[in-house]
């Protein structure tokens, strides 16, 4: 029994298998435009409630069916609290956070994202689909966190 | 001796006993680490009830709430079971090794800084002033013994590897041109790999957090601390599984009856560990904003590197079992599996434990995968990941040691054989469960860190993964209870001058090659210079466009 030459052709598949991983990644982030949160912007936690465009979270159209919406986070709520847009609609959420570190993660979607105190978090997402999300604080950030949620509602 | 090869993991195969006097504060800094997991577990169990929407908090006395206890849980499983285990492990395996002596003082002062750092961190935590959780992420701002405790405990690692570092050394010159013991060689490298790894959140303690929580600096970068923690976050978990990696290719082949299959490949994977483990931390920071998608890219390519030691670990454990299998009569292609001692707790344990952590490695790789990281980001997928392998791969290979290691440090036979195999196999069935259940909840969104036995938002797909959380932690809990048993049985009871007289150390098929490339391996200096190079390539470009720090957020106290 020669140890070494099966150990050679477990590890090249090992290596074949891990490259074919790497190589569907890659295909996700430029055929599919799976991209991750990046650098959007620094702001300051303590006045983030006067600065824009966190002065006024909310929902607003930003064009042919597509939305921006602004997202305060702060223990233990969300601001807005729920968004409804049409199905069909490319949403962009822009959020941070005036305290701690919230997280913010949009159920049944691939909206996920850390809400750190001075950095600006933004994804886009198009809501294909009717029906009902939940908004959720998936980062501990004191002794309520399991109550910090809110909707989106795709109508 | 050199006079015949040595195909021996130690030095000395004839035997070597480590002086009783030594073999103490070893002793002492492994019952802490056990002591930790006991401690940690209780709380985990009222965790797995909770996501089971069963609440039990009420009967821990003196819990304020389900933070703090997770906070414990988290402290003691992850950071002090493991870290107290291995200052006491590794040292006794590289004295063992090197078949010398270890430094006296620095084995007390590592165990004296371990025990002053876990008073502080138990007075922080127990009072209230620290339920931070273990990732400790600002600005939740914890009392200053919380972050001064842990900056012991990393001290007592420090002080642990010095004591190793030294002992090599001397038998270096005492040897000149031979190759270093390979048991003492793997236990040296892990080690090492931790003292880089650790320095990060040693920047981040000493010169962010405790200033910070004392007053001395007022605002604190919360991005800053997060990256730093992580810098070091994804190597701490090579440095709980490395020691589990010690025991799997140099102790457990001739546990199991067979020889370790290449003593190149064992030295060449722990050289790997030892460079690969630290540029990859920015994996845990994929949904974070403030990190170009450049940065997290290198660190994708990076942590898929890095997979590749742990599958030619995968193929040499596996191939000295079969090894072992056969030679206890095993034939056909996987008859040698069955005939594995599956009769010795401590195989058993550790077999388990490498089974559940195929699972762990498959899962692994889903996480490092950035398009699914944002599905399962901070979900009860990463529970259920992390319980299969620090949870799993590392806590019952540790039971497992502990059934021979045991009986070695205090000279006891092992008390209730038969209740060690059950507290595996109910471990590892819970376990399994356990993380099925936190996996399919987590794909469809379940937060982990969360209180959900009383959380104000729930979803029905959610109900089935909570139940089986709730059902596999109870058989892990039991089964770790178990594995207490006998612990305590052992020392309290068990028949005094019935413990082993020596480590179950392996012989190699071979012995190391003399003359070649392989002999560049033992040069540790070399390794840990390219571990840097290629950790100022990962991390470099971020620290030079993100400094200086940004001092932007106060401590807040919300627990
Ligand atoms: C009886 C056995 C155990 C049970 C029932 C258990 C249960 C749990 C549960 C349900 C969680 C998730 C809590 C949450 O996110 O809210 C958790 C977290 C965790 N567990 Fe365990 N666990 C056990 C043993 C272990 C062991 C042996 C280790 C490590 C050696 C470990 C390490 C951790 C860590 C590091 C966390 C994360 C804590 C955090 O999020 O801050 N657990 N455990
Ligand atoms: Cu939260
Ligand atoms: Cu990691």
């Amino acid at each position: 029994m020669n140890i070494l030459s099966y150990e050679k052709s477990f590890l090249a598949l090992g290596a074949v298998l891990l490259v074919c991983c790497l190589l569907a990644l890659g295909y996700a982030s430029f055929a599919m435009g799976i991209h991750l949160p990046g650098e959007e912007g620094l702001i300051d936690p303590e006045t983030a409630r006067e600065t824009p465009p966190f002065d006024a979270p909310g929902l607003r159209q930003t064009g042919d069916g597509t939305y921006e919406a602004v997202i305060l986070a702060s223990a233990w709520k969300f601001e807005p609290n729920e968004i409804r847009v049409p199905t069909g609609s490319e949403v962009t959420l822009t959020a941070t956070t005036v305290d701690v570190i919230h997280g913010l993660h949009v159920t049944g979607t691939r909206v996920n994202m850390m809400l750190i105190p001075g950095q600006i978090a933004r994804v886009t997402y198009t809501f294909r689909q009717p029906g009902e999300h939940l908004i959720l604080c998936h980062e501990y950030c004191g002794i309520n966190h399991h109550t910090m949620f809110g909707k989106v509602i795709v109508e | 001796m050199s006079a015949r090869p040595n195909t021996a993991t130690v030095y000395d195969p004839s035997g070597y006993d480590v002086p009783e006097s030594q073999k103490k504060p070893m002793r002492w800094a492994i019952y802490i680490g056990y002591a930790a997991l006991i401690a940690g577990i209780f709380h985990g169990f009222a965790q797995a009830l909770s996501y089971a929407k069963i609440d039990i908090l009420e009967y821990f006395p003196g819990l304020r709430n389900y933070y703090q206890g997770l906070t414990a849980h988290g402290v003691a499983n992850a950071l002090i079971f493991t870290f107290s285990f291995s200052n006491g492990f590794l040292a006794l395996m590289t004295a063992r090794a090197l078949s010398r002596k270890l430094n006296s003082a620095l084995l007390w002062a590592s165990l004296a800084l371990l025990g002053l750092g876990n008073v502080l961190v138990i007075f922080a935590v127990v009072t209230g002033r620290a339920s931070v959780l273990y990732t400790s992420y600002a600005p939740l701002q914890a009392h200053w013994t919380y972050y001064t405790g842990l900056v012991l405990v990393v001290l007592s690692t420090w002080a642990a590897l010095l004591n190793m570092l030294m002992a090599l050394s001397a038998w270096r010159k005492e040897h000149p041109g031979e190759r270093v013991p390979l048991l003492a060689f793997i236990s040296v490298c892990s080690y090492v790999m931790w003292f880089l790894a650790s320095l990060p959140i040693a920047v981040l303690f000493l010169g962010f957090m405790i200033p910070w929580s004392t007053g001395l600096l007022a605002k604190t970068d919360p991005l800053l601390s997060r990256t730093l923690f992580w810098f070091t976050g994804h190597a701490i978990v090579y440095a709980w599984l490395l020691p589990a990696y010690v025991s799997w290719y140099a102790l457990i082949p001739r546990q199991a009856g067979g020889k370790l299959a290449s003593d190149s490949l064992t030295r060449l994977a722990f050289v790997l560990f030892l460079v690969l483990s630290i540029p990859t931390g920015l994996h845990h920071q994929y949904t974070d904003p403030g990190i170009s998608t450049a940065m997290k890219t290198l660190h994708l390519l990076m942590t898929f590197g890095v997979f590749f030691p742990s599958l030619a670990t995968a193929f040499t454990i596996i191939a000295s079992l079969e090894i072992g299998g056969r030679a206890r009569g095993g034939k056909g292609l996987l008859g040698w599996f069955t005939k594995l001692p599956w009769g010795d707790p401590s195989v058993t344990a550790q077999l388990l434990a490498m089974i559940t952590f195929v699972f762990g490695g498959i899962t692994g790789l889903i996480n490092a995968s950035f398009t699914m990281n944002q599905v399962i980001h901070n979900t009860t997928w990463i529970p259920g990941h992390f319980h299969m392998t620090v949870g799993s791969a590392v806590a019952l290979t540790l039971v497992g040691v502990a059934y021979w290691l045991i009986p070695y440090l205090t000279g006891k036979e092992l008390w209730g054989r038969r209740i060690g195999l059950w507290s595996s196999w109910l471990y590892t069935i819970g376990v399994l469960i356990f993380a099925r259940g936190m996996a399919s909840a987590g794909l469809e969104g379940m937060p982990r860190r969360i209180y959900r036995a009383r959380a104000t938002y729930d979803l029905p797909s959610w109900e089935l993964g909570g139940i089986l959380t709730g059902i596999g932690g109870t058989l892990m809990f039991v089964g770790l209870l178990l594995f207490f048993v006998v612990i305590a049985m052992t020392i309290l009871v068990g028949r005094k001058g019935g413990g082993p007289e020596d480590i179950p150390f392996s012989e190699t098929l071979h012995p190391p090659k003399t003359s070649g490339w392989e002999v560049s391996m033992d040069r540790l200096m070399l390794w840990v210079g390219v571990a840097l190079v290629l950790i100022v390539i990962a991390y470099g470009p971020f620290f030079a466009g993100y400094l200086p720090a940004k001092l932007v957020s106060p401590g807040f106290n919300f627990f």
